[in-house]
């Protein structure tokens, strides 16, 4: 598939003993919205942070707008538009919301080598930051310190300063973990909108969401893709049922 | 951001109005000694408002900050002893030969964290203590005596106490409004983001090594040039200049007068250094009233004296 906007082929790493990624093959064409489940320890983690560019594969290959990104530091990749929010709320805690997004912003406005005037005055930095806060519904608490934000929050900023990169594709890592039924379903409509215009990888736990979201959906076990299809398809597969969702349903009931 | 009369913003006024009428103060008084004592804290106020820049915004804690007063006051010195007195070179060599200095150490000592970082930053410092000890042309270990200010072509005359004091103050303010602009322009914030949260800010697209590298090259520059000043205030070098302990000072000024706030190491400074004469003064053994009001500050006052005033914002 030459049109996609991420092909991961023969992705490999293991940690010691674990296999944390086995042969990972994977094409996402840009548009799509593509969730990859998998039981707890099944390397999603691992997956998203190979392909920001925080752990070295052992083999494989990352391609990202027909560019091979396999070997790039993180900031490269961030820089070609490949955004990635964490699974850990990792924000700028001293700073204001807002700041945290116009940093964002600024990382992409040009180098930083300027020394004398205000940045927080400056509207080229501010107006965006405050656009990306608005689509991540958080507009209203800009002025916050990050520290004082509701755990729901911080995830709706972690989007924001995704955004605020002016990305091609997003790689989202459990952007719903921890969150009450109303912050997700507000999460849920974020993402849906955004998926109008980007490109996403998004891992995620709740399977309700997943399935309301996804174009495509992979599951991966021990680091290994046992199947990859719509939703409807992943729903049907005996062997899906067996590794991870009958056993959520079996907990759930 | 903008001025507002804060009991902050007033208590940095009147130190500054302190400083400006100490000279008046000891001329009324015929106590000259004064304006030397508070020339060396200026000075060193200087340099600790320069370890501040990478240790209270970029979070690099450096324990080897003083080499730069090191490095400074022999640049100077050594171009005395060698005939060279005009301060249009020393100065400029000064603050070079730090700027190269900090490069190469910087260079190294970003690539690591935490306690490595102040591990290597204090073998680099010691390194440089130890060659200076070699130097016996410029006398070893006893030090050299510099018989000649630097010499300004009649412009300035630095061998006047009082000119030479107020040249000090003027620069630290100037560089305190330096750094000022600094902190909050652009290049601030990746050199704050970076102390924040380094991780986050490679993701959005920082190359924070590069930005953290020319913050501690320009903090380098900055104490270069209080080194130089140094040097002619006491008109000698030696390597005590930078031992180790001189290092632990500075940083023990910016703790103390609030890290993170760009003023808050000049009050640092101002209290260190007096409560360190007057105490000394009173008992032989000042350190153990020093010592437990370092304590208290650490434990109870997180922002220093300055975070008193002001709360816990930074700016």
């Amino acid at each position: 598939m030459a049109d996609a906007l991420l092909q991961i082929e023969g992705l490999s790493k293991r940690f010691g003993g674990v296999v944390a990624s086995d042969a990972i093959a994977l094409s996402v064409p840009p548009g799509e919205l593509h969730a990859i489940i998998g039981p707890n320890g099944a390397g999603k983690t691992t997956l998203i942070g190979q392909l920001a560019g925080e752990i070295a594969p052992d083999a494989g290959r990352i391609r990202f707008a027909d560019r091979d990104v396999t070997g790039l530091p993180i900031f490269r990749r961030s820089q070609l538009g490949l955004a990635r929010s964490f699974q850990i709320t990792s924000l700028f805690l001293d700073f204001t919301a807002i700041e945290n997004v116009a940093l964002a912003v600024q990382a992409h406005a040009g180098h930083s080598f300027r020394f004398w005037r205000p940045a927080r005055d400056e509207a080229e930095l501010r107006e965006p930051a405050r656009a990306a806060l608005m689509r991540a519904g958080l507009a209203h608490r800009a002025d916050a310190l990050v520290a004082n934000l509701s755990h729901g929050e911080h995830r709706q900023l972690e989007i924001a300063v995704a955004l605020a990169t002016s990305p091609r594709m997003l790689l989202l890592d459990e952007p719903m973990a921890g969150m009450g039924p109303e912050e997700s379903a507000r999460m849920v409509k974020t993402l849906r909108e955004l998926k109008r215009e980007l490109t996403i990888l998004l891992i995620e736990h709740d399977m309700e969401a997943v399935f309301a979201l996804a174009d495509r959906i992979t599951v991966l076990v021990y680091g290994r893709i046992i199947a990859s299809g719509t939703p409807e398809a992943i729903r049907a597969n005996a062997e899906v049922r067996q590794a991870y969702l009958g056993e959520q349903e079996a907990r759930h009931g | 951001m903008t001025a507002r009369l804060s009991p902050r913003n007033a208590f940095v006024a009147v130190v500054i109005a302190i400083l400006a009428l100490v000279p008046v103060y000891a001329e009324a008084t015929g106590n000259t000694f004064m304006v030397s004592l508070f020339t060396r804290i200026v000075i060193l106020a200087i340099a600790a408002v320069s370890l501040n820049l990478i240790m209270g915004f970029g979070g690099m804690v450096s324990f080897g900050h003083a080499v730069y007063l090191g490095i400074g006051g022999y640049a100077v010195g050594i171009l005395a002893k060698e005939g060279i007195n005009s301060g249009l070179l020393q100065w400029p060599l000064a603050v070079a030969a730090s700027a190269l200095f900090a490069l190469a150490v910087g260079a190294l000592s970003l690539r690591t964290r935490g306690v490595y970082f102040i591990m290597i930053t204090l073998a680099f410092a010691q390194m440089v203590y130890y060659v200076a000890i070699g130097l016996d042309r410029y006398g070893g270990d006893d030090g050299m005596t510099i018989y000649k200010r630097s010499q300004f072509g009649g412009l300035i005359d630095l061998s006047n106490k009082m000119t030479f004091y107020y040249l000090c103050l003027a620069l630290l303010l100037a560089s305190v409004y330096v750094v000022w602009r600094l902190v909050h322009s652009r290049f601030g914030m990746v050199i704050q983001g970076a102390r924040s949260n380094e991780r986050r800010m490679r993701a959005i697209g920082f190359p924070t090594y590069r930005y953290k590298l020319l913050s501690f090259v320009f903090a380098g520059m900055l104490c270069g040039l209080a080194g130089a000043l140094l040097a002619n205030h006491t008109d000698f070098i030696s390597p005590a200049l930078m031992h180790w302990t001189r290092s632990g000072d500075l940083i023990v000024m910016a703790v103390l007068g609030g890290m993170g706030t760009v003023f808050g190491p000049v009050i640092g400074a101002v209290a260190l250094l007096v409560l360190e004469e007057v105490l000394s003064g009173i008992t032989e053994y000042w350190q153990i009233i020093l010592g437990p009001l370092f304590l208290l500050v650490v434990l109870f006052a997180r922002g220093g004296i300055d975070g008193l005033l002001a709360g816990v914002r930074r700016g």
